[in-house]
């Protein structure tokens, strides 16, 4: 067992796992914009109060529960760790330094990012995840769900976080899409290509589904 | 007579020695340039001004002529690193108005000419900055992490006695030129000095790709990208972030998929091997 930790004690270790993370996030957001954006049919949350239950009971899905969660706070660990040792391999600074003749900032700023991400994922679970698992608001039948998501997003304060909150994102997938695929070794002239297109449209189009919510909701275009 | 008048001012045109030597083309520059005694004292930005710079003239010809004004004012001329002045020996360290040997792209210092600038310009010449590559002097850094490095695991092992003839062993085109592209690197620390973390992955790459691809570099292929991880690790160069800045800065264009074949030569290596 030792090798494997020691795997990921290393450079290439760390981001193996940042990256492996960072793939079954996306595939997380995949499914949770999927299931939210059942709230587009406005049939009053007829039909995404009915697929937030069966998530919520189905014993398949808690138990993967238990994994986002463990997926989320490795990735976070382990981008707060290669953040701080990167920024110790450079202890001083240039006076004049031309990043954007070379890269992209939003490539730079992953650590910024992330820990936006993070900052919001804080309030987004206390939003909806507290209150559906440790409250009896929704249990009991006193609230949907849906009603919870009309009260949230009343105030404009909340849904300009959440749509903050979606720019970060579509930065942070901007580049961690593809270069999830490098860290893994999945670098190839003929694929190469596909999934870089394939992670500009992944991180314009989910992020602006979820950001539609907030924005829909507060405007009453969703009743 | 005035279309002959004509034709000579446009070939007087064409010819850029005789434009400049009628209007004396040469230029004033503004250097603010990092100088420091030694690795332990506190360096700091110096101006400088240096007149009369031929457009023709290389960075590097531009330091020499500064450093003889200095020379001459009894001054102490300012140290920096150089050897084959034709991008070959991976030299010439320098960061020049925040990028690695300057604005052009695959180029070193010692071929940046001055004519990349303009008459009156400032420039800011740094030394790489990073932990691994402690400044000596001025603009020179110790970049002997580098030669760990390829001692941990840049090379293979040959049996002496006779050379076997070369056309025993087949190896593909295509793991010929990309092997081949890899071993263009000179081991410059562009890549280094420009990445944001410091990381050292694309010049570790190119040396784990360049023997990885070849038959010869094959047996020793596992315990080679593990050693040279583990060296490249413990030399304090930071992690790889894919940013894309070193092979944007990289003066021979090493690609980006050599980091990829490092992983997953990382990979197979402990997955496969039993390597500990
Ligand atoms: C839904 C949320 C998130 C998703 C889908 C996601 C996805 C990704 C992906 C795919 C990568 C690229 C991995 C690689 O380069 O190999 C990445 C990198 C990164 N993520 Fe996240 N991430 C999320 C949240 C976070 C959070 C909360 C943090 C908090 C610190 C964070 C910090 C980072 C950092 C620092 C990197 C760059 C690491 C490096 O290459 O040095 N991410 N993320
Ligand atoms: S990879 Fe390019 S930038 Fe890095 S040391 Fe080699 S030649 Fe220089
Ligand atoms: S002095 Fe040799 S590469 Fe510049």
């Amino acid at each position: 067992m030792n090798w494997i930790l020691k795997m990921f004690q290393s450079s290439l270790g760390q981001k193996l796992l940042m990256a492996l993370t960072g793939l079954f996030l996306i595939s997380f957001l995949l499914v949770h914009c999927g299931i939210n954006a059942l709230i587009f049919f406005n049939d009053g949350g007829e039909m995404f109060n009915k697929g937030a239950e069966f998530m919520g009971t189905n014993f398949l899905i808690r138990a993967v529960e238990i994994f986002l969660f463990a997926g989320i706070i490795l990735h976070a660990v382990q981008g707060f760790s290669l953040t701080f040792k990167n920024q110790k391999a450079r202890p001083i600074k240039y006076a004049v330094n031309n990043g954007n003749a070379n890269s992209k900032w939003y490539s730079r700023s992953m650590g910024l990012l992330g820990t936006l991400l993070l900052m919001f994922l804080i309030i987004h679970l206390r939003h909806f995840w507290v209150v559906s698992r440790f409250t009896d608001e929704i249990t009991s039948g006193k609230e949907t769900l849906f009603n919870e998501m009309k009260e949230v997003f009343e105030n404009p304060w909340v849904v300009f976080i959440y749509v903050l909150a979606m720019i970060s994102l579509a930065y942070h997938l901007l580049h961690g899409f593809q270069s999830s695929f490098q860290t893994l070794g999945l670098n190839h002239k003929r694929y190469t290509p596909i999934i870089r297109v394939l992670g500009i449209c992944f991180s314009i189009v989910i992020p602006t589904i979820f950001a539609l919510m907030p924005i829909a909701i507060h405007f009453d275009f969703i009743k | 007579m005035k279309i002959l008048k004509l034709h000579k001012e446009v070939i007087s045109n064409l010819n850029p020695q005789k434009k400049r030597n009628s209007m004396s083309g040469n230029m004033n520059i503004k250097l603010k340039v990092w100088r420091q005694k030694n690795s332990n004292s506190k360096g700091e930005l110096v101006n400088y001004k240096v007149s009369e710079v031929s457009p023709d003239m290389s960075f590097l010809e531009m330091f020499d002529m500064l450093n003889e004004t200095l020379i001459n004012e009894k001054k102490e001329p300012i140290a920096f690193d150089h050897d084959c002045r034709e991008g070959i020996c991976g030299m010439c360290s320098m960061f020049i108005n925040g990028r690695p040997h300057g604005p052009n792209d695959a180029v070193t210092t010692c071929q940046l000419h001055m004519r990349s600038f303009k008459d009156g310009d400032t420039i800011v010449v740094e030394p790489w900055r990073a932990s691994a590559f402690p400044i000596l002097k001025d603009l020179i850094v110790d970049r002997s992490s580098f030669d760990r490095i390829i001692s941990a695991g840049g090379f293979i092992s040959v049996n002496t006695g006779n050379a076997q003839d070369a056309n025993c062993l087949p190896i593909g085109k295509n793991e010929a030129d990309e092997s081949f592209a890899a071993a263009a690197c000179i081991g410059c620390g562009a890549c280094v000095a420009a990445c944001k973390n410091s990381s050292a992955m694309l010049f570790v790459s190119a040396k784990v790709s360049q023997l990885a691809l070849l038959p010869q570099g094959k047996p020793e292929r596992h315990q080679r990208v593990l050693n040279m991880v583990a060296q490249m690790d413990s030399e304090g160069f930071g992690a790889c972030t894919n940013t894309g800045a070193c092979e944007a800065e990289c003066p021979k264009e090493i690609s980006l998929s050599n980091i990829a074949r490092m992983n997953r030569e990382y990979l197979s290596a402990k997955l496969c091997s039993e390597i500990e």
